[in-house]
């Protein structure tokens, strides 16, 4: 989540969280001895032993990491799981930005109706609506003979990279929705007002206010589909084919058909970095987009 | 959209303007005019519906019924970002995410304003509002007082020929009020833009305005400038709204060309007013106009002379106030300025006497209805 902290405040110089008091620190402290103890027990440690097998398993040293890093096959498969999950979080995004702003625009009757509308869905086991798309997606499916039925024949839906999207993008959907909604409720909506009265069109108070001020939200968002979209199982498993399997299915039929745990290890140790790169890449340019914008504003003032 | 950047104002006509929301009426067919480069305060308690009429002119919210013209020329189907209109809301409305100067340019950025120029004008309006050395800063790093400057900046950087202002004071605490005031007054002054102002205190609209609109349930109760407004009230609820009235209700007559009320407490004549003979009326004074007279004497020879008995006197320092109890039970105000202090102490009885030409008997029909009196200090 500190990574969530880190690109909202960014994207908001000028209000800093505040130093707290030596004693208050220790109080937060104490508030939060429950989850890390928890996170120690059920993240850091099983993380230390996948990196410790990574390197030991079967044999000691990088054979793992050199195997998994030199394979072409394993290669594509892990791409295929970085460019999917950018695919998902960008259904996402398109789907989910402007059902966030009807539930912030809309009363509270319509309001209501639009957070259920999210949130049953969320609340449906994961393994329900993965089975509910098999059943939607399959060939001669219903979707498949409407699409058939205004001349799109033969697309094939289920065991394809798209009905993994299809249905990824159904599940992770809330992630998205909720902290934008979160982040636009707070949104002063007068500023789009004031933007009108001043001579913008809608389209360019869009852009330059709302966009802008909605940005924490869409990157907490679309985090929080991105990482969850890279571990994805089930629903690749059953929606997709083994033929555009993704990086999860490799690491289970290393672990549950081969018995591999090093190889798994190196497969997740890999996915982890690469994870915190990509994040770390976005930080940066955030954090430099924003240090020019305020170089801007001082250079027209000059 | 043209770069219009004339300086002088438009004119801004109303006539028949009507919002309704389903069965509720906001503002009831209104008509009302801002000359050009008129100061107009367009005055009243929350839900007159002073707000939605400027709301309808700046066209945030759509016209009912009736019409909207800017410079006689029809604008209730343009959107807002076509009217060329300046707006201060009372929370600023600052974007941000942007740095003050930013703010300013920004309606110069939708008008395309080159770049040198731009920065010529954002600075000449920063300038003008005191804060030529805070356009680095964000609006969150500013105070309220600041912000509300920048408010202002923004909405005349590009010259418009109208700028409302939604209680752009509102939220200010009163010292910062009065000086802003006086540079709002200012500024009007060298633009000569047409300011159409809203607000609920009637001392900002006294202070400010070239004439005042009074607002009471959606519809304008008086037009007219601060001493037509103060010196000659048509209703009621202007008597009561702005500054401080003494009524003496009773059954209106018309006597000899003037104007009379039989009240509880004797016939009562004044030179104006617009009951028609018989209707529930009200005498309407102002309580510095009353004198007071001891009752050991004889009956005093003036217009007005009415029995009353002091209740209760709060010293303001430059004058004094005294609520005095009338013999129906109602109360009225007087008011005796510092140097002119009369003997009379709560417990005495007195006589307070005032001229016909000091008084008016106005209509209290069924939609003004008279809030008590208080002694409560503006």
């Amino acid at each position: 989540m500190a990574v969530i902290d880190a690109l909202t405040q960014s994207t908001r110089p000028g209000v800093g969280a505040g130093r707290a008091a030596p004693s208050e620190r220790w109080g937060r402290l104490a508030l939060l001895a429950p989850s890390i103890i928890l996170l120690i027990g059920v993240f850091v440690v099983p993380l230390a032993i996948m990196l410790v097998r990574t390197f030991t398993d079967p044999h000691p040293g990088l054979e793992n990491l050199t195997w998994y890093l030199g394979d072409a096959t394993q290669r594509r498969v892990l791409v295929r799981t970085f460019t999917t999950a950018a695919k998902v979080t960008a259904v996402c995004l398109l789907l989910g930005y402007p059902y966030a702003y009807a539930m912030v625009a809309a009363g509270p009757k319509l309001r209501a109706v639009l957070t259920l509308l999210v949130l049953v869905p969320f609340w449906t086991s994961l393994m329900v609506r993965t089975f509910a798309w098999v059943i939607l997606l399959q060939d001669n499916g219903p979707i498949q003979r409407a699409l058939a039925g205004i001349g799109l024949d033969n697309l094939h839906l289920i065991r394809s990279n798209v009905g993994v999207i299809i249905g990824m993008s159904q599940i992770l959907l809330p992630f998205l929705v909720m902290p934008l909604y979160a982040v636009m409720s707070t949104i002063d909506r007068r500023l789009v007002l004031a933007s009108s009265s001043l001579g913008a069109r809608p389209i360019t108070s869009f852009f330059r206010v709302w966009l802008p001020l909605s940005l924490p939200g869409i990157g907490a968002g679309s985090l929080m589909v991105f990482i969850s979209s890279l571990g994805f199982y089930v629903t690749p498993a059953l929606l997709g084919s083994p033929s555009d399997a993704l990086v999860s299915q490799q690491i289970y039929t290393q672990v549950s058909g081969l018995l591999q745990w090093g190889r798994a290890g190196a497969m997740g140790l890999v996915l982890l970095v690469a994870t915190f790169a990509i994040l770390a890449v976005l930080m940066l340019s955030i954090r430099r987009a924003a240090r020019r914008q305020t170089r801007q504003a001082e250079d027209a003032t000059s | 959209m043209s770069a219009d950047l004339s300086a002088h104002g438009a004119s801004i006509t109303l006539k028949g303007l009507t919002k309704r929301y389903g069965d509720a009426t906001a503002v009831d067919a209104i008509d009302l005019e801002a000359r050009p480069g008129e100061f107009l305060t367009l005055l009243g308690p929350s839900g007159s519906g002073k707000t939605t009429t400027l709301n309808m002119i700046a066209g945030f919210v759509d016209v009912t019924e009736g019409e909207l013209l800017i410079d006689d020329k029809p604008v209730h189907s343009l959107p807002p970002y076509k009217r060329n209109i300046g707006m201060v809301f009372q929370h600023y409305a600052l974007f941000p995410h942007m740095s003050v100067a930013d703010n300013v340019a920004y309606p110069l950025h939708q008008r395309k304003v080159a770049k040198a120029e731009r920065q010529r004008l954002v600075a000449e309006a920063l300038k003008t509002v005191g804060l030529a050395h805070l356009g680095h800063r964000r609006p969150a790093q500013l105070s309220g007082g600041q912000q509300q400057r920048v408010a202002l900046a923004r909405a005349m950087v590009y010259s418009p020929r109208v700028l409302l202002m939604d209680e752009p004071l509102g939220a200010l605490d009163k010292k910062l009020r009065d000086t802003l005031q006086l540079e709002i007054k200012r500024i009007h002054a060298e633009l000569g833009t047409t300011f159409v102002y809203v607000t609920h205190d009637q001392d900002e609209a006294l202070v400010l305005s070239d004439r005042i609109a009074v607002f009471n349930d959606g519809r304008i109760e008086q037009i007219g400038t601060a001493t037509d407004l103060y010196e000659r009230p048509s209703t009621v609820f202007v008597a009561q709204f702005l500054g401080e009235s003494s009524l003496f209700h009773g059954e209106a007559i018309s006597s000899g060309g003037g104007y009379g009320v039989h009240s509880p407490g004797g016939t009562l004549r004044a030179q104006r007013g617009n009951a028609s003979s018989g209707e529930p009326a009200a005498l309407v004074v102002r309580p510095e106009r009353i004198r007071l007279v001891p009752t050991d004497g004889a009956e005093p020879t003036a217009d007005n002379a009415v029995r009353g008995r002091v209740r209760q006197e709060i010293y303001l320092g430059n004058s004094r106030k005294l609520a005095i109890d009338l013999p129906d039970g109602s109360q009225v105000l007087v008011r005796e300025s510092a140097g002119d202090i009369s003997a009379s102490r709560p417990g005495d009885d007195v006589w307070l006497t005032f001229r016909a030409e000091h008084a008016a008997v106005l209509s209290t029909g069924p939609s003004t209805t008279a809030p008590t009196t208080n002694l409560g200090v503006h």
